[in-house]
């Protein structure tokens, strides 16, 4: 086979893209085990590892460029390498969103504990499960395990939906427990942003794998389905 | 090992010195018969070059004042009939064999044919011209002088032509064509022409060898003591006019003769240097 | 103007290698469109086709059609004739080597009967400035060699030769492999500003050079077209995989 020596460049491009997986991954399970524990030694933990976090995806990034510069690759090649880059910032961005649970935690282990009514844990179940499955789908080159990560995506909305709902109910009928509550929130939210993440991830391997692509569909076929009745659009 | 190093360096540098010394040395051996017949000639003939020598015609033995005009006029004139009959023809037959006639068993038969033709030795064409045109004119004829002359160019201008033609590179063919040039104008206005420089060579060397020839003009050109008026008519040569007086048993002949050949050469290489002259006055800058 | 090209069963022989099998093709008036494939793929078989420059190879056979506008070449005209019609520039620059700048544009008109020397004139500037060359040598037309130029001087050289007598497609067979980085780039902007005028077909094994200067590109193996689409699909998201392998350099 010819191209050896590009072939082992790319090989290791994905492999650096796994670890910088696997640590965006342990960072997400680790701020919710530091939730659930109120432990801030693990806390402590999360932010050693957003350091080595942003490292790698500095060194992804190079790599990914010299690869562009230096081999001029074509058709699947290019589509992969372009993936990798933008994988590689869904990730970090999921680095930063552990961090955003791993500091509130922090703030709320100051605080009294609180009953709230939602489920941070499952949330974060589900989360965490599209990211490692999004992450399945790139190792295997498997668009369609992308797109079901895709449908996963909606159960995550609802959940952070319902929730904000829920604790602004809190914070205006028991208005002592607000912060907790308030911190609650953010967690959420930085929950659905990981599954955002996730999405993100898929489609990108989506692109890479069959050259389609399928971000903003939703609010594309809005603007299809306005176009088509004939009325003007915004932009 | 540096000592190593300077060791083989010194026997490499030996080396080198001795091959163009024996280069230089073959050089010399092969232009000293040449400049030596230069120089001899010279010595021999320049005593006997006078205005006489170039105007007057040839006297009996004992009269002074004979000159070889006739016999300049007359080569000049057959070397003239010879190169219109065996320039156009050899060329002709070039451009065949390398344009039109590649690969084919007419081709290889032409070319066997010229490849014998020039073997053939020179009496022989003589008489071989006798038979064919002066026996049936009933005379001997500056024309029949001109034909034998001319047969003896084709071979080397025919061959010549074929070499130059196929030194052309086949992107300049391919050039002319992929412009809409028809295949024939192609040939003459683009092939030949760009192998123009090498064919002429050719003609200059086949126009050379044949300058000097005697033996075919025995049989047909006869000589000429006096001026030739027509073609039909018998004509002097000057190495004709040369070997009569060379081996005649006159002193005064044998001078006459050596002039002749000095002239003989210097008017070669005059003619071969103005051709070359006039024609590279059209080549233009950085053209090989 | 340029016209369009349509081959249909195109299939060609040089003895009794098949050269090129089935080829079907549609190549779109005023564009370029590159060829692209490994040595000994056909594609230069197939350009040669087009001017029916083939056929001087006396072992060369040709089966099917090609249209040239509306032009059958194969049935409607002569070689000759095509020729006028269709221009070619070689891979190697070839000008005539003992003819001036001047006589080299002129030649394809000189030897076709013009010879006014104002026509010719005009024609000979026309064609300069449409290759890029009028500039630098415009004040040696008639002193300087046609060889004596350099390599991507002469290509340009070559190519205003064959606009000289106004085609209406023009066939680059690898106009710059012989040429270094800058020539090439001046070769590839003379080719865009071309296109508005003429239909140009590129042949290249620089898949780089396809992609910067042809809107469409087809890709040749083994004497079968196995491609042909808009360039941009083909170099992001080519159909056939053995196009993604060419392309890739994945071979084997």
């Amino acid at each position: 086979m010819t191209r050896i020596r590009f072939q082992q460049r790319l090989d290791d491009l994905k492999e650096q893209l796994l670890v910088m997986a696997g640590l965006t991954e342990q960072a997400v399970q680790r701020a919710i085990e530091a939730y659930r524990e109120r432990d801030l030694s693990i806390c402590d933990l999360v932010n050693r590892g957003e350091i080595e976090i942003n490292l790698l995806e500095r060194n992804i990034d190079q790599a990914a460029l010299d690869l562009l510069a230096m081999e001029q690759p074509m058709a699947g090649d290019l589509r992969f390498i372009l993936s990798v880059i933008k994988i590689n910032a869904e990730l970090e961005r999921v680095g930063n969103a552990a961090k955003t649970i791993s500091d509130r935690t922090r703030n709320m282990e100051r605080m009294a504990v609180a009953e709230l009514p939602i489920n941070i844990p499952k949330m974060a179940t589900l989360a965490s499960e599209m990211v490692r499955k999004s992450l399945q789908s790139f190792i295997e080159a498997d668009a369609e395990a992308a797109r079901a990560v895709l449908t996963m995506d909606d159960a995550v909305d609802a959940m952070n939906k319902s929730a904000f709902k829920s604790l602004i109910k809190v914070m205006e009928e028991q208005s002592h427990l607000a912060p907790q509550a308030l911190n609650a929130l953010m967690i959420s939210r930085a929950l659905e942003r990981v599954a955002d993440h996730a999405t993100n991830i898929a489609e990108d391997v989506i692109f890479w794998v069959q050259g389609d692509d399928v971000r903003h569909h939703k609010s594309l076929n809005i603007v299809q389905e306005q176009q088509d009745k004939g009325g003007t659009t915004a932009t | 090992m540096r000592t190593e190093h300077t060791f083989r360096a010194k026997i490499r540098a030996l080396t080198d010195g001795a091959a163009t010394g024996l280069a230089v040395l073959a050089t010399v051996l092969v232009v000293a018969p040449l400049v030596a017949i230069f120089v001899y000639l010279v010595y021999r003939g320049a005593v006997s070059l006078n205005w006489a020598f170039f105007t007057r015609n040839p006297v009996p033995v004992g009269e002074s004042g004979g000159g070889m005009a006739n016999s300049i006029v007359g080569s000049a004139i057959l070397l003239g009939v010879g190169s219109l009959i065996g320039i156009p023809i050899g060329i002709a037959g070039g451009v065949f064999l390398a344009e039109f006639g590649r690969g084919t068993k007419l081709a290889n038969a032409i070319r066997f044919t010229a490849d014998v033709l020039n073997g053939v030795p020179s009496i022989v064409m003589g008489i071989a011209v006798y038979s064919l045109v002066v026996v049936p004119q009933g005379h001997f004829s500056a024309f029949s002088g001109g034909v034998a002359l001319g047969i003896m160019m084709i071979p080397t201008v025919c061959r010549t032509t074929e070499e130059m033609l196929l030194m052309v590179p086949n992107a300049v063919r391919e050039a002319a064509l992929a412009l809409g040039v028809p295949n024939w104008r192609s040939v003459l206005a683009i092939t030949v022409r760009t192998a123009s420089a090498g064919i002429i060579t050719g003609c200059m060397l086949a126009f050379a060898r044949v300058a000097g020839e005697t033996a075919p003009l025995i049989f047909t050109a006869f000589g000429n003591v006096g001026w030739s008026e027509k073609l039909s008519e018998p004509i002097a040569a000057l190495p004709m006019q040369i070997w009569v007086y060379a081996t005649s048993p006159y002193d005064e002949w044998h001078r006459l003769a050596w002039a002749g050949a000095l002239v003989l050469i210097v008017l070669i290489v005059l003619a071969v240097s103005l051709v070359r002259y006039v024609t590279s006055r059209g080549v233009l800058k950085g053209a090989s | 103007m340029g016209v369009g090209i349509e081959v249909a069963n195109l299939n060609a022989w040089y003895g009794s290698n098949h050269a090129l099998q089935e080829i079907n093709l549609n190549i779109p008036a005023n564009h370029a469109t590159a060829l692209i494939g490994p040595s000994g793929c056909g594609k230069s078989t197939f350009v040669r086709c087009l001017n029916r420059m083939h056929e001087t190879d006396p072992i060369a056979r040709v089966t099917g059609t090609v249209l040239i506008g509306d032009l059958d070449i194969y049935k409607d005209i002569t070689p000759v004739e095509i020729r006028r019609r269709v221009g070619m520039v070689f891979q190697r620059p070839n000008p005539f080597p003992t003819m001036s700048i001047y006589d080299n544009v002129a030649a394809g008109l000189k030897l076709n009967g013009y010879s006014s020397r104002h026509v010719l004139d005009e024609i000979v500037e026309r064609s300069l400035k449409n290759s890029a060359l009028w500039d630098e040598v415009k004040d040696d037309l008639k002193k300087k060699s046609g060889a004596s130029l350099s390599g991507g001087q002469q290509q340009r050289l070559c190519i205003a030769r064959a606009l000289a007598v106004d085609p209406e497609v023009l066939l680059m067979d690898e106009p710059a492999s012989a040429l270094d980085p800058v020539s090439t780039a001046k070769i590839e902007d003379l080719i865009f500003q071309l296109k508005a005028k003429y239909t140009i077909v590129i042949v290249t094994h620089n898949m780089q050079q396809a992609a910067r200067v042809a809107e469409n590109t087809g890709f040749f193996l083994n004497g079968r077209m196995v491609e042909f689409d808009l360039t941009h699909k083909i170099f992001t998201n080519p159909s056939d995989k053995r196009t993604e392998d060419y392309i890739t350099g994945r071979f084997g």
